[in-house]
């Protein structure tokens, strides 16, 4: 009866509750061994993604996971299964992710996650790397005639709860001495629904997600509405993982870098093999395991615990980090900014691969 | 020896076996073993938490909760603590459900006696009513409700004003009040004195009349008092007579106060949805109490209302009153469907905190406790309420 109409999150996390209660499922993996031997005995990697976010990861007409997030699952999966399909992607909500990640229930998570100070502590696991340096923004009917943010005083926002957006918001009009009414609802389309039809006169969520609804999900989106100029935080987005695995936090991290460090070297998904037996670059073939002049590796892939052809595979199934944002992120009207390569004036940098 | 070491293990075994100590010693154990069980369990979690390096406690509560709640009964900015923000949501969760209690009360007690209408066409409508309504899971009325309001209602600058003052848009209902002010406090500290009296002038009726079979007007008084005493405090107090009265300033209304749009989405699914309900209770309460009853009133030469008020209605309400308990423990449950629909109750707050400080365990937990202890006393006072109107066997 009616009773039983109990919201989804919350059943979720009460199962969670119950599985850390009982200590079933996952938790002896993670306990018991490294994250790498459950993830080679299964075959595949249990990835944690989005619901649905343009660019990040969304299933295609096809019902395949595309995006950027989607694609560092398939480049970790390539690295250490030598197949980059052999990846089960699980859908998280954001209330959902944390927890899913600290019950085993996916050895990753690559779900538009910002790292903080806190969950990097409080909640048992470690940010690895940024894969998408993001920022929340806000969207304003046209008709409004705003130029800025700043003059918003006294606005309703709708903002989607079990995000930090709610908090950015809060201290974004605190620091300017402003003052607004939110409107916090669970669901995505619910909250862009209450938007569109007015009730707010604000729509806040990070610039990238802003960018893919003002192009997918809002009828008539660019003629009506504007994101304004500001920027109010700070949003690094990256893979989690467990605390208390170095190992496969490793293997998550360097799977990242060597897709940055491909498009630095200016390897790609057509010419990575290739470059694998020809290139004559010490860098090239320490990243890639090629064997030197006195026929040596460079011994990468045996400190990650993995084989010396990790990388290889990783370029090989998404190609270079500029790649996949050519594919996911340019479609949704981003330009690169400072998610460019360090060389190019952005903030991508991986460190030396040796 | 051996005779007393057997009448001792009879004296023993026959202790064993007497049904009373046999019924306390399965109890023991049974209760025992829920205990270990509980125990264990959170004994586990613990272990649990501490290897996978998650920090638990309860200290959180203390800390800023830096982010905003869209209504509230009490103080409150992002500026205050989670605890603060958890009693917010739990004050809303409250405002809600005992105002939807109460029109899904007097929505469906109407319903359920329309339904037994002689008049074949208002009987229908009311079976009809409780069947659509009910039938419609309640996520789905909170959502047509919001649609319906966010919609179809104009937009800010275009709002309805039926009244000067008053303004139905999308951003809800917003209307006067009046300035505080002394007269006004006097008023509703005035209010409990008028019902008390009023109580007390109906006891003393009531008395009378079994005593000397004299009606008095106790009604109309205890009415004069209720409304009579604040006025007259108002009065005293200097009859403040300024308002607040809501003006378009920027982006929304300055002065007044508001009915959030999210507030009546909520409201109205929840109300409505259970006043179906609350209506076939009503309903076969009635026809619960036997018919020679509404005869014998006839006979008498009773008023069919006094019939209905005095005679059926106190007999049914001993039907009524267990099922529609647990109405009102489903509709303030079911209350926690609000962030559907963006209305900050208890659930929505709670999440928002869960998701900031990742304390999933410890806030679910106080989610948990809070709608238990709201479930049990409001089925403490509907128990006392129910064993009150309970025939009394002389």
């Amino acid at each position: 009866m009616s009773v039983t109409d109990t919201k989804r999150s919350v059943a979720l996390a009460a199962s969670v509750l119950g599985a850390t209660m009982l200590g079933l499922a996952g938790v002896a993996s993670a306990a018991d061994g490294p994250t790498l031997t459950s993830v080679k005995a299964a075959g595949e990697l249990k990835c944690g993604v989005s619901t649905g976010l343009g660019g990040f990861s969304i299933p295609d007409s096809a019902g395949a996971w595309t995006g950027l997030d989607v694609d560092v699952c398939r480049a970790v999966a390539a690295a250490v299964l030598g197949d980059g399909n052999k990846v089960k992607f699980i859908s998280l909500s954001a209330q959902q992710r944390f927890t899913a990640l600290q019950n085993g229930e996916v050895d990753m998570l690559s779900r538009n996650s910002t790292w903080t100070l806190q969950r990097d502590t409080k909640l048992g696991l470690n940010f690895t790397n940024v894969t998408f340096y993001d920022g929340q923004g806000f969207m304003v009917p046209k008709k409004l005639n705003l130029k800025s943010a700043k003059e918003l005083n006294g606005a309703t926002v709708c903002v989607q709860t079990g995000t930090t957006t709610e908090l950015n918001l809060a201290n974004y009009f605190r620091a300017n001495g402003m003052e607004f009414k939110p409107v916090v609802i669970e669901s995505t389309q619910e909250v862009l629904a209450a938007y569109i039809s007015g009730r707010c006169d604000v729509y806040t969520t990070d610039a990238s997600g802003l960018a893919s609804q003002l192009k997918n999900d809002i009828p008539n989106g660019a003629a009506d509405h504007v994101i304004l100029p500001e920027i109010i935080s700070k949003e690094p987005l990256g893979p989690v993982v467990r605390q208390g695995d170095e190992q496969w936090t490793d293997i998550v991290k360097y799977s990242v870098f060597a897709l940055l460090q491909a498009e630095e070297s200016g390897l790609t998904q057509a010419n990575v093999e290739e470059m694998a037996s020809s290139s004559k670059d010490p860098d090239v073939q320490s990243l890639l395991g090629a064997k030197n002049a006195e026929g040596k590796t460079s011994g990468n892939g045996e400190a990650l615990g993995l084989d010396e052809q990790w990388a290889v595979r990783a370029i090989k199934a998404v190609g270079n980090y500029g790649e996949i944002f050519d594919r996911n992120i340019k479609p949704l009207g981003l330009e690169r900014g400072i998610n460019a390569l360090w060389s190019k004036g952005g903030l991508m940098y991986a460190p030396p691969m040796r | 020896m051996s005779t007393v070491s057997l009448s001792e293990r009879r004296s023993l075994s026959s202790f064993l076996h007497d049904r009373g100590v046999r019924g306390i010693l399965y109890q023991i154990i049974a209760l025992a073993c829920v205990l270990g069980l509980g125990a264990y369990l959170v004994h586990n979690t613990l272990v649990n938490l501490e290897s996978r390096k998650i920090a638990t406690g309860y200290g959180f509560l203390n800390q800023e909760a830096r982010f905003e709640i869209g209504e509230s009964l009490i103080d409150y900015s992002a500026a205050s603590s989670y605890g603060q923000a958890l009693l917010v949501g739990f004050l809303n969760t409250l405002k809600v459900s005992i105002v939807g209690i109460v029109l899904a009360t007097l929505l469906g007690v109407s319903v359920g006696i329309l339904g037994l209408s002689r008049n074949w066409m208002v009987a229908r409508l009311a079976g009809a009513y409780v069947n659509f309504l009910r039938n419609i899971p309640i996520l789905l009325h909170m959502f047509l409700w919001y649609v319906s309001i966010t919609y179809m209602l104009p937009g800010l600058r275009e709002a309805i004003s039926p009244v000067a003052g008053v303004y139905l848009s999308q951003r809800g209902l917003q209307f006067p009040v009046p300035v505080a002010a002394a007269g006004w406090s006097a008023a509703v500290w005035a209010l409990p004195l008028g019902i008390a009296l009023a109580y007390g002038v109906k006891r003393w009726a009531s008395d009378r009349q079994d005593r000397t079979g004299q009606a008095f007007p106790g009604f109309w008084v205890g009415l004069a008092l209720v409304i009579g005493l604040p006025f007259l405090a108002w009065l005293l107090f200097g009859a403040p007579a300024e308002l607040s009265v809501p003006e378009l300033k920027g982006f929304n209304f300055v002065g007044g106060e508001n009915i959030s749009p999210e507030f009546m989405a909520v409201l109205g699914g929840l109300s409505i949805y259970t006043s179906a309900y609350i209506a076939e209770i009503t309903r076969s309460g009635i026809l619960a109490v036997s018919h020679g009853q509404t005869e014998a009133g006839r006979s008498l030469g009773l008023s069919e209302g006094v019939i209905l008020s005095r005679v059926i209605l106190p007999q049914a309400l001993r039907v009524i009153i267990p099922p529609t308990t647990s109405q009102f423990l489903n509709l303030t449950k079911n209350s926690s469907l609000s962030v559907a629909v963006g209305y900050p109750d208890l659930v929505s707050v709670s999440n928002t905190t869960l998701n900031q400080t990742g304390q999933a365990i410890e806030v679910i937990v106080i989610i948990m406790a809070v709608y238990l202890t709201t479930s049990l006393v409001t089925s403490a006072i509907m128990n006392w309420y129910n064993s009150r109107v309970q025939l009394v066997e002389r």
